[in-house]
């Protein structure tokens, strides 16, 4: 007994070791963002003068607006198709169906690498060309696959006999989604969403490759800097990025359970 | 009764049609055409918009094959993803285990979304905070030099270790997750057998718990492995110049020398040892999903 209560002690320390891991490097990287010294010397000295100097960076502001647009429109469109296609993934059989539901997978498991560069070709090709739009050609077609296996969970959860209910009460097909399925997997496609969200707004690789140099996404621009050379001012936009995202994956937990439990 | 089943199916697809085109459409536009487009442009001598002669080759396998620089680095990329999904391993297994089977309630629920939680924020982000850590001067080299007697420089940034340890921070809870969800539904009253039977702790490790968590790790590992041998943007912020893996030179061939057919290849060649891989992996992903 004294032996397991010792292991499960380990364990506890184990694990605060993992998130001390974990958090460290980015706890320091938002503390030396509100450090004086531009080249993060201690002693530490408070200001929020990078975060003033951001402001006046114009080029960073239009990233920025560049990411939060892509990011709000790829949601919209993603959620708004992936569940649809989960919907009809759900309802009806047919042949081919496994087919479909396995190519969901080559987008999710294929390095953003050859995707985004496969892209680039692609739509050099056929005349669609770098920018904004092909960036958002891309990040919805990142994020349908994560919106359709989110939507579709949520969908394992619904019993069919509901719809069959309603049917047999008078509703015709479009009441039947919108009042009886569309409210039950609601939280689904709200996760969907915010998982899209989180996709298009981190996504570096694939809009590295679909960039111009006047049209391009925040992490891009970050990335740009980076090799310039490092300032206090990407610590402060980092910080930034880094709250938003874990903030959004915050409130996407309070839709959609992760563990796997029951 | 079988054609009455093949109608019904047919009649299925007809109304799933309208439900499911537009975003296989989408996906058809933005990813399995590109792909497609890929390996075609691949086997050309130039892109055929310029405007400039073209014409089909062999040229660009050929260059993998007889330049013995593109195999070497294919070679370290899969030494990288290698050694960073044993990491993820050694680290993230038990964690999982912890996470799995000691803590109970509301702590086990806060303390997983906090080890997820990092993994959906900005990898590029995550990355460069390492650089403020291991560079000389920062923070690691100025913590040990406070708490050690003697003087020590650290300066791990642009080194082999700095990318390993900048990859395993972004990839270990992928591990995390995987592993606990498949130790997570293990029935204690196993584990309890198992001891009252007997065996010993580390027998009841090797011969039940490992066992039935290994559907668990071996997606975890697939998981990993994958987009780290594709890694460039981690490689190229951690390992300065020593940062030169199969990935960095694709990315080169598209944004700095434009030898678009060849980074094509390359590209191509990556995508099988990829799906060879998955392939390999997928019996056991099966089962773990």
């Amino acid at each position: 007994m004294a032996t397991t209560r010792f292991l499960e002690w380990l364990g506890r320390i184990y694990i605060g070791l993992l998130l001390a891991f974990l958090y460290l490097p980015i706890i320091i990287m938002a503390l030396m963002s509100f450090n004086v010294s531009p080249f993060y010397q201690l002693p530490f000295d408070w200001t929020t003068e990078w975060y003033a100097s951001l402001w006046q960076n114009d080029q960073l502001i239009a990233a920025t607006w560049n990411s939060i647009e892509i990011a709000v429109i790829t949601t919209i469109i993603s959620s708004v198709l992936g569940s649809a296609a989960s919907l009809a993934l759900f309802r009806y059989e047919f042949r081919g169906k496994k087919f479909l539901q396995a190519l969901l997978f080559p987008p999710i498991a294929i390095p953003w690498l050859i995707t985004g560069t496969a892209m680039l070709i692609f739509f050099f090709g056929v005349g669609i060309g770098r920018g904004l739009f092909a960036i958002l050609l891309g990040h919805v077609a990142l994020a349908l696959p994560y919106v359709i296996v989110v939507v579709s969970a949520r969908l394992h959860t619904f019993a069919p006999e509901l719809e069959e209910a309603a049917r047999s009460l008078g509703a015709n097909q479009w009441q039947v989604t919108r009042r009886v399925t569309l409210p039950w997997i609601m939280p689904g496609v709200i996760a969907g969403g915010l998982f899209a969200f989180a996709v298009s707004f981190d996504q570096f690789v694939v809009s590295y490759f679909l960039a111009t140099p006047g049209q391009t996404t925040l992490p891009v621009e970050i990335y740009a800097a980076i090799r310039k050379g490092f300032t206090p001012e990407i610590n402060a936009v980092s910080t930034i990025i880094i709250v938003v995202s874990m903030a959004l994956m915050l409130l996407t937990a309070r839709f959609f359970k992760f563990g796997g439990e029951k | 009764m079988a054609a009455q089943g093949a109608v019904a199916a047919r009649s299925g697809l007809r109304s799933a049609l309208p439900l499911l085109a537009p975003a296989y459409l989408w996906l058809t536009v933005a990813i399995f055409l590109p792909l497609s487009a890929m390996v075609f442009f691949s086997f050309m001598t130039d892109l055929p918009l310029t405007g400039k002669p073209w014409a089909f080759t062999l040229g660009n396998y050929a260059a993998f094959f007889s330049q013995s620089l593109y195999l070497t680095l294919l070679l370290a990329s899969l030494r990288l993803g290698l050694e960073v999904t044993l990491w993820c391993i050694v680290i993230g297994y038990p964690a999982a285990y912890v996470l799995a089977k000691v803590l109970k309630g509301r702590s086990r629920e806060a303390i997983f979304l906090l080890v997820i939680l990092p993994f959906w924020s900005n990898g590029l982000v995550r990355i460069f905070s390492w650089a403020m850590v291991l560079r000389e001067g920062g923070i690691l080299d100025t913590a040990l030099n406070a708490v050690l007697p003697f003087k020590i420089n650290i300066d791990l940034m642009y080194s082999y270790p700095a990318v390993i340890i900048g990859l395993v921070h972004s990839y270990v809870p992928y591990m995390v997750l995987t592993c606990y969800l498949t130790l997570q539904a293990i029935d204690d009253s196993l584990i309890e057998a198992g001891r009252s039977l007997g065996a010993s702790r580390l027998q009841v490790l090797k011969r039940v718990i490992i066992p039935l968590s290994l559907p668990g790790l071996v997606a975890g590992a697939a998981l990993i492995f994958v987009p780290v041998v594709g890694s460039f943007m981690e490689p190229r912020i951690l390992g300065g110049r020593t940062g030169t893996f199969y990935g960095t030179v694709i990315e080169d061939q598209f944004v700095a020398v434009f030898n678009w057919p060849l980074g094509a290849a390359l590209s191509f060649i990556l995508l099988a040892v990829v799906l060879v891989i998955l392939a390999v992996a997928s019996p056991v992903l099966r089962r773990a999903a």
